[in-house]
């Protein structure tokens, strides 16, 4: 985290009080293998929290250790002020959503729905009324006495989010909760997820492989790899201002050129890049010395494309040779050769309904151009 | 050429069923004979199944071998789901392997070698703490819980290793302490597969001759030990008027068990189709 970054907000609760989920220094091994290396984190009230990896990563890892699946091998779980640490799943104020549902077969919807607050042996008409209240949040009721192999996958994931609130946890982990849902449910169900969210004020921990999904869930998003947390944020920061090659790689698509920085003021940067023949105008400081490696992140769809050689000299601009094009209806995708050899991914939105006539074509020499505020450089 | 092979395969199926059905259906069809010959027909009659009414003898072997059966299998069941539970549930703790290793080990052991072991350790049990004492009905019992209980725990074994381990996880999750999670979860779900624990227990108890007749003590003859020691002697029709018997009921046991399990499938499916039309 070395560079000077315009939206860099302070990890701890915005009135400087403690966290309400604060994971300090926490280690699980198994055996050999380091799943969660050394994870310091901290989770504000009602949000909405994301952990983002690739699988093997550790997320799940991490979430079973906040639900006390898995016991830490070091470090500590405070959940608002209380270290639950030592305390078994069915002491801790957390609920849990699993991936597979976890419905239990031989139980209907309501007893699904009513088992955890059986077990704290809350009354019998409170129970009923509460199971009816979160079976009418979640659009559930008319259903109230099917067992759960007569429902739909879309249904069984409601009445598990049911179960999991009813006890109106201090901490909702939810485990790939939408990954067993074909696309349009799920596009549909994030939306709804955030509702009830919002509706209930329940702080929620999901984990995720799906940058989509986390894209439009979180309020914050931290994305993990090899067991450590590489970089926490609100989607904006973790896509505009990725602070490392593999946070810019692992969400979206970028181009990203190693090069040397022969300019450092405070507000703006020049860096050589080689492989792109010319030198990027990048409109951000940058704490590293002169003459240091660094690499430039350029999405694709902040390039301009264009057949006539843009106005003004210098920097942020290269000329090259259209080689690949997909169509995909709202956006096109053009791959660009630049004199170095090096490809070029180019997104460009579909504005105007395309014919064949004025439209680039294959091997069609162009210009690529780009503002100083849309590349970003990351020095590690 | 399909023709011949067809002709093939419906001559082999008739000598197969014929080799498998022919026997119990001589069996039953000479059960209902009228002479004391068992080889040589005379009639048709039912008085043999009278006579087994009368026969005190075999009556109260089917008794005990009732009794037996039913303890064997309830103490097989219990035993041999905790191992089961054991194996599956609680990772690598010190001597699995061994236990794992124990527990299957009565599965491949030859029955003759069973009996006699057993029949070694009861004789130096009795005489170190005097327990237990003589061989009977006890020492049976003893003895076949000991084999049938590897059945069960193989059973129980294979259907906790399929059973989803995040339904135990989340009644956990949701405020369940870990014993009443297995009666409030576990076991109900797997139900099935302890009854049909108990049922092979109760069956494997209920046609054990070689390991009983080696545990067995005077007073303690167990059906399967009666019919063979009446056999010896020259086949009985009382014999099979018995047999036949048990032929109708392991026949109905199986008829009513398929119905079931068709009707099961059934409903399923409609539910399925249910679940389908009210997606959303």
């Amino acid at each position: 985290m070395s560079n000077t970054r315009p939206e860099q907000r302070p990890e701890a609760g915005p009135d400087g009080t403690e966290p309400y989920v604060r994971l300090e220094r926490l280690t699980k091994k198994f055996g050999e293998f380091v799943a969660v290396d050394d994870v310091t984190l901290n989770i504000r009230r009602g949000e909405i929290f994301c952990l983002l990896g690739a699988s093997g990563c550790g997320k799940t890892t991490l979430l079973r250790m906040l639900a006390g699946f898995e016991q830490p091998t070091s470090g500590s779980i405070r959940i608002d002020g209380v270290d639950v640490t030592a305390l078994p799943p069915y002491e801790r104020p957390v609920n849990m959503m699993f991936q597979s549902y976890a419905l239990f077969p031989h139980m209907t919807v309501e007893q699904n729905v009513a088992f955890g607050l059986r077990q704290d042996r809350v009354p019998r008409a409170a129970i009923r009324t509460r199971v009816a209240a979160m079976l009418e949040l979640v659009r559930m009721r008319e259903f109230a006495r099917r067992k759960p192999h007569q429902l739909s996958g879309g249904q069984r994931q409601r009445v598990a989010l049911a179960r999991s609130l009813v006890k109106q946890p201090k901490l909702l982990l939810l485990d790939e909760p939408l990954a067993a849902l074909d696309k349009k449910l799920r596009q549909h169900t994030q939306f709804e997820l955030i509702n009830i969210q919002e509706t209930l004020g329940v702080t929620f921990v999901v984990v995720t492989h799906d940058q989509e999904e986390a894209m439009t869930l979180a309020t914050r998003i931290g994305v993990m790899n090899h067991g450590e947390i590489i970089q926490v944020g609100t989607p904006t920061d973790i896509y505009e201002y990725p602070n490392s090659r593999f946070v810019a790689d692992f969400i979206g698509s970028v181009n990203l050129f190693e090069g040397r920085l022969i300019e450092d003021e405070p507000d703006y940067v020049r860096v050589a890049a080689p492989e792109l023949g010319g030198v990027f105008h990048v409109g951000h400081g940058v704490s590293a010395a002169p003459g240091a490696t660094v690499w430039v992140a350029l999405r694709p769809e902040k390039i301009q494309i264009s057949r006539t050689a843009p106005d003004g000299a210098g920097d942020n601009r290269v000329a090259g040779v259209v080689s690949e094009i997909a169509y995909l209806g709202d956006q096109s995708v053009y791959l660009v050769r630049l004199a170095t050899g090096r490809q070029v991914r180019v997104t460009q939105p579909n504005i105007v309904r395309q014919s064949s006539a004025g439209r680039l074509t294959w091997d069609e020499p162009v210009w690529l151009s780009w503002e100083p505020g849309s590349p970003v450089v990351v020095t590690q | 050429m399909g023709g011949r092979r067809s002709f093939f395969v419906v001559t082999m199926m008739a000598f197969g069923f014929a080799f498998l059905y022919v026997p119990i259906l001589s069996m039953i069809v000479y059960s209902f004979n009228e002479s004391r010959l068992v080889t040589v027909w005379a009639g048709f009659s039912t008085r043999w199944y009278a006579a087994l009414l009368h026969n005190e003898q075999l009556l109260d072997a089917a008794r005990l071998s009732l009794r037996i059966a039913v303890v064997n299998a309830t103490g097989a069941t219990l035993l041999g789901t905790l191992a089961g539970l054991a194996l599956a549930r609680f990772g690598q703790f010190r001597g699995r392997a061994l236990l794992s290793g124990m527990v299957t080990a009565p599965l491949v052991m030859p029955e003759v070698i069973t009996g006699l072991s057993l029949l070694l350790l009861f004789v130096a049990l009795e005489q170190m703490i005097g327990w237990p004492a003589g061989r009977g009905v006890t020492t049976i019992t003893i003895a076949h819980i000991t084999f049938s209980m590897a059945y069960v725990a193989v059973v129980m074994q294979s259907r906790l290793a399929v059973l989803d381990e995040s339904l135990e996880e989340a009644a956990m999750d949701l405020g369940a302490r870990p014993v009443k999670v297995f009666f409030l979860i576990t076991l109900p779900i797997v139900l099935p597969a302890v009854l049909a624990g108990w049922l092979l227990a109760f069956t494997l108890s209920w046609d054990d001759l070689v390991i009983s007749s080696f545990v067995a003590g005077p007073g303690s003859s167990t059906l399967p030990i009666v019919v063979f020691s009446k056999v010896r002697l020259g086949v009985s029709p009382e014999v099979n008027a018995l047999a036949t018997i048990l032929v109708l009921i392991v026949a109905l046991g199986i008829v009513v068990a398929g119905v079931y399990l068709q009707r099961q499938e059934r409903r399923r499916e409609r539910d399925v189709q249910q679940a389908l039309a009210a997606r959303g």
